[in-house]
């Protein structure tokens, strides 16, 4: 999965990576980590994504956000500053919270993600099987760098693998 | 004490292509006071915001001056933003925050600086090493060559009077004030 998206974003002119880290995004880190052409900035809390992202764009560089789905409500209040701004937002979520997660913790807020989002005047793409991953991030790179909007892909907890509980014997 | 509107004067005093962000509030109100400039870019909400927008100027602008001019209690907000800030490293990037220890919009309710939070060192346990608490003309002098010098990143918590100016509005459509910062830098 890591391996389509990060030559979307090289391809996308994608300069700024803002990430509270989630293990589904890992790879993807350290590809960007790796690419010289691109800034990675470890945020304390996922809102300081939507405020890094809106800089960004204002001094005339492409960003992405990554996050876990849990860190999306933390963003509600500052999801309307690119909307106010009418300017681009490129979220990318890895879901918890569906299908057979074994952290009931995790469901209240993954459930809730779609339609927060939708509410806060975001876009949502879903990709729930390897195949769906390239165009629905090329769709959002378009959506947010063509069109100005804002937009999140949803990487499904079915693509990603419901993460292991298992305990020392 | 401090007066807010001649700090914020000498701050952008010579400003060239310095690039301003100005958090909601009583610095907003004082960047357009200093007459207002196509590079300001004066926030009327996104409480919290304002430092990391400096954060995403300054990577995206890394030969320009960015100057975060902010409130206590916006800075409160985001005190995290301070960690990630200090973790980025940007060297063009200078937060001063113009601390009354007041909620200076909604009544004058005391924020956490007057109740014993020390900004400047919040920010020097973030990482920070550049991180300063200006009390007097001389120091707001010595913090304007700070933010042209782009040695940082810097932190200055400046001590100002709580006395509030009158109002002198910025524009308040966003739209417009994006468009106008970005044709200003030439990426519109």
């Amino acid at each position: 999965m890591d391996g389509v998206i990060h030559p979307l974003l090289a391809e996308y002119g994608v300069r700024v990576i803002g990430h509270v880290p989630d293990a589904g995004h890992t790879a993807l880190i350290q590809r960007c980590e790796r690419d010289p052409a691109m800034q990675v900035v470890t945020l304390t809390t996922e809102e300081e994504g939507m405020a890094l992202a809106a800089g960004a764009w204002l001094g005339g560089a492409r960003s992405a956000i990554l996050m876990q789905s849990s860190g999306v409500g933390n963003c509600c209040n500052l999801l309307g500053l690119p909307r106010i701004l009418a300017g681009p937002l490129l979220l990318l979520v890895t879901m918890r919270g569906e299908w057979g997660e074994e952290n009931p913790w995790q469901l209240p807020a993954g459930q809730a993600v779609p339609a927060l989002l939708s509410t806060c005047g975001v876009l949502v793409h879903r990709a729930d099987h390897a195949d769906d991953v390239a165009p629905a991030v090329r769709s959002a790179l378009g959506l947010a760098y063509a069109s100005n909007a804002r937009v999140a892909v949803l990487l499904g907890q079915r693509l990603l693998g419901a993460k292991a509980f298992e305990e020392a014997s | 004490m401090l007066d807010r509107r001649a700090v914020v004067r000498t701050l952008l005093a010579d400003r060239g292509d310095l690039v301003c962000v100005a958090g909601l509030g009583g610095t907003a109100w004082d960047v357009a006071a200093a007459g207002g400039h196509d590079l300001d870019l004066p926030l009327w909400g996104a409480m919290g915001a304002a430092a990391m927008v400096g954060l995403g100027i300054a990577l995206a602008q890394p030969e320009r001056p960015v100057l975060v001019v902010t409130g206590d209690g916006e800075q409160l907000m985001a005190l995290g933003a301070l960690a990630t800030i200090a973790g980025a490293a940007p060297a063009n990037l200078t937060v001063a925050v113009l601390d009354n220890e007041r909620y200076g919009e909604t009544g004058a309710q005391v924020t956490h600086t007057a109740l014993g939070t020390d900004l400047a060192a919040v920010a020097a346990g973030c990482g920070i090493a550049d991180a300063r608490t200006v009390r007097d003309d001389a120091g707001v002098a010595e913090l304007r060559d700070a933010v042209h010098a782009r040695r940082g990143p810097c932190f200055a918590a400046v001590k100002i009077s709580p006395d509030r100016p009158p109002l002198v509005l910025p524009p308040r459509d966003g739209a417009l004030l994006a468009r106008r910062l970005r044709a200003a830098l030439g990426v519109e």
